[in-house]
């Protein structure tokens, strides 16, 4: 055995890689000319275009949420759908049920499910790696059943879901565009209010990963006993983790029940959890803008796949996803570097 | 050169709006119509937990390849675009958006599943796009009042059960009734019906077992039922666990009065994997003949779609449900797209889909009917009930109508 071979174990047998904080984010001009883009798109795109861009900023923020979980603190979790389904019954609920205003709903969901987080990661303290998957594997095959259950079916809907209605561009905005004749339809205004708590979140995210509990996250994920000897609270930073990645994907699975406009017990199976996964290992563990790119494979690959074989679009999808992890498995980010490295050799 | 070449477009061009105009003074289109081909959208798990439903739209499709292969519809091809959504309730909203506004369908037609169904159903109905047959036994497709864009086909679970309540009333008014249900939209809309059916002797019921589609095994609830003591035994089940139930009881020796739903009455997909010896003397009720039932080999009817199978899609497993299904329902849009004639608007197909008068597929027991009208938007519901003997189900008695609404 080489020396190569054996650093090589030695790196397999930490978990989640060492990202360093500076490789999490996208450069500035690449950051503008990235918002431009997503600014731009749904002035030249049909609405079932920009529903689906809508659908892809939301289980982008989804996907974030466990990328801060999984590349910030080294936490795995089956269990983001559960998170996200007690989001989008949040939200539905309050619309519904209660009235709320849509956008008033989405900071509750939030909260909500970051109690329910921090309380989640409690027990899951005392578990890590495969264990803790397993445990939130638990959660998320749980939630549907517990949706269903009778006691709340007087707000749930039981198994027939809520329908959700969706919500019209503000009064003051559609005068003042009346004002240039213009309109804005119902999706293109779901787009800009999702694309605006997107970045919200996204700048939030990085911000809190740059800080001295981004800083505590990624000692605890690098070395758990390292991180304690240096005085960092081990237990109040794990669980902080896992709240703070709930409560992002509760505010995620809100928008969710409003784009949809339905939600119900269906709707968020373990499947789901599986593909937010699998978007956060597609884009890049780790690397917060790949949860986009993440996204973005788990709703357009399916749909590829299907056309090219309907009978057997799962194994197709298998195949494509079998591509990407062999040829880059450290998806989206390693594309990226190559980019900036080919980029810097160009300007030279 | 030039001049004249213009002039010909010119002169070309007047020709055509002058003739397409003539047309237009009969034929009505909305998107997806033309006078080539009518566009139908379709949703289905073709991947997923209900994978094995997906046999219907590659029926659909199939069926749609021989009445083009036969000159299409009033000189129309269907041109059938089926998506997956893998039982998805948001993959279905996608789907259903994408079919409407990017593939530009005239309409959507049996979308599978309650839950997918009841997601785009807000949508299809503020769109004004029909979203016809749906493939779901829920009762709530039947509202023409508040979603008159929406229709079901099969009869609805609720009026199913009624019928065995009716039944069980007449002949067992003493019963003591077991029920064990999915523990989903199929099994509770159905428990609903059968107490709905019972009425004021819904306590006749003494025992509720639910389970869960993901359960390996439903043993222990059949178990638990029989010791409480029910001589009445309602199995409201997907084929799986009906054919784990009806062996199960044989092995503890039970011989309640056993029912099972229309779903999982099929001779090749239930009884014969329970063993037919186990299955004797059991209860369902029907409306479509069953491909794998001998007793059908020579009616007319069956002999079409039998020849239809051999043609057009050769490698299906004739055993399975799933078809006789596909073929009737397809069946069933064909007679609605003929109806409406050159009149191919959205409007006129509603019309035209709640103005089904007796009519009958190949594959529908003889003597029931489909019959819809501005009010009744449940295409069938009448069913026949039927006792499984020796290796195939005896129908008998009336045939019994059970029409619901909201």
């Amino acid at each position: 055995m080489t020396a190569a071979d054996e650093a090589e174990v030695v790196a397999e047998g930490q978990v989640v890689e060492a990202v360093p904080k500076r490789a999490m984010t996208l450069g500035t001009g690449t950051s503008i000319a990235v918002l431009v883009v997503l600014l731009a798109i749904p002035l030249f795109a049909k609405n079932f275009i920009i529903f689906q861009m809508t659908m892809l900023l939301i289980y982008g923020i989804a996907v974030l949420a466990l990328n801060i979980l999984t590349g910030g603190s080294g936490q795995f979790s089956l269990g983001q759908s559960a998170f996200y389904a007690v989001g989008a019954y949040t939200s539905a609920i309050l619309m519904e049920q209660f009235n709320v205003n849509y956008a008033l709903t989405l900071p509750v969901a939030g909260i909500i499910c970051f109690a329910a987080g921090f309380l989640f990661g409690q027990p899951a303290l005392r578990l890590s790696g495969v264990y803790l998957a397993l445990a939130t594997f638990a959660l998320a095959t749980a939630m549907p059943q517990l949706l269903k259950l009778g006691y709340f079916e007087h707000w749930t809907g039981g198994v027939q879901g809520l329908v959700v209605t969706k919500p019209d561009a503000p009064e003051i905005l559609q005068n003042a565009l009346k004002a240039f004749s213009l309109k804005i339809s119902q999706d293109m205004w779901l787009y800009y209010f999702t694309l605006v708590i997107t970045v919200a979140i996204y700048l939030w995210s990085v911000n809190l990963l740059r800080s001295r509990s981004g800083r505590a996250f990624m000692s605890i994920r690098d070395n758990e006993i390292a991180a304690s000897s240096m005085g960092v609270n081990v237990a109040l930073y794990k669980t902080l983790a896992f709240g703070v990645s709930a409560g992002i994907t509760g505010v995620s699975g809100g928008l969710g029940a409003i784009a949809v406009q339905f939600v119900a017990p269906d709707s968020y199976t373990i499947t789901f959890a599986i593909s937010l996964f699998l978007g956060m290992v597609v884009g890049g563990v780790g690397w917060l803008p790949g949860s986009f790119v993440g996204a973005a494979f788990i709703i357009f690959v399916p749909n590829i796949s299907e056309s090219i074989s309907k009978g057997l679009s799962g194994a197709v999808f298998g195949v494509l996803l079998f591509l990407v992890i062999f040829l880059v498995p450290h998806g989206a980010r390693q594309i990226a570097i190559v980019g900036q490295q080919l980029a810097g050799r160009f300007r030279r | 050169m030039r001049s004249c070449q213009l002039h010909a477009v010119a002169l070309a061009a007047a020709v055509f709006a002058l003739s397409s105009s003539a047309a237009l003074a009969q034929k009505k289109y909305d998107t997806g119509a033309s006078d080539a081909e009518i566009k139908i959208g379709n949703i289905m798990p073709y991947s997923g937990p209900a994978s094995a439903y997906g046999v219907i739209g590659k029926t659909e499709q199939a069926y749609f390849n021989k009445i083009n292969a036969e000159g299409g519809i009033n000189g129309r091809k269907i041109k059938f675009i089926s998506y997956d959504d893998g039982y998805s309730p948001p993959k279905a909203v996608e789907q259903a958006r994408k079919l409407v506004e990017s593939d530009e369908v005239l309409l959507i037609f049996n979308s599978l599943g309650t839950p997918s169904n009841s997601a785009i159903e807000k949508y299809m109905n503020a769109r004004k796009v029909p979203q016809l047959f749906v493939a779901t036994g829920a009762t709530k497709w039947n509202d023409p009042k508040d979603f008159p864009w929406t229709m079901g086909w099969q009869p609805s679970y609720q009026s199913e059960a009624h019928i065995y309540a009716k039944y069980l009333i007449k002949e067992k008014p003493d019963g003591k009734i077991a029920v064990l249900y999915q523990n989903d939209d199929f099994g509770k809309d159905y428990l609903k019906g059968l107490k709905d059916g019972l009425g004021e002797k819904a306590s006749m019921i003494i025992a509720e077992e639910s389970y869960e589609a993901t359960e390996p095994s439903i043993d222990g609830h059949v178990v638990k039922l029989r010791a409480a003591g029910a001589d009445v035994f309602i199995s409201i089940t997907t084929p799986k666990f009906a054919a784990q139930a009806i062996k199960k009881l044989a092995e503890i020796d039970w011989h309640p009065l056993h029912i099972v739903s229309n779903v999982s009455a099929s001779v090749g997909g239930v009884m014969q994997p329970a063993g037919y010896e186990n299955a004797q003397g059991l209860l369902s009720a029907a409306y479509a003949k069953d491909g794998a039932d001998p007793q059908w080999d020579s009616d007319p009817g069956m002999r079409k779609f039998f020849e239809f199978l051999a043609k057009y899609y050769p490698d299906a497993n004739k055993l399975d449900g799933s078809l006789v299904y596909g073929y009737g329902v397809a069946q069933t849009l064909v007679q609605v797209l003929k109806q409406c004639g050159d009149d191919l608007t959205r409007e006129n197909v509603m019309k035209q889909a709640a103005s089904l008068k007796d009519f009958e597929t190949d594959t529908l027991l003889p003597g029931v009917r489909i019959n819809t009208s501005p009010t009744d938007f449940a295409p069938i519901s009448q069913l026949k009930m039927m006792r499984f003997k020796g290796e195939k189900w005896d129908l008998f008695g009336e045939i019994i109508s059970a029409d619901l609404s909201n």
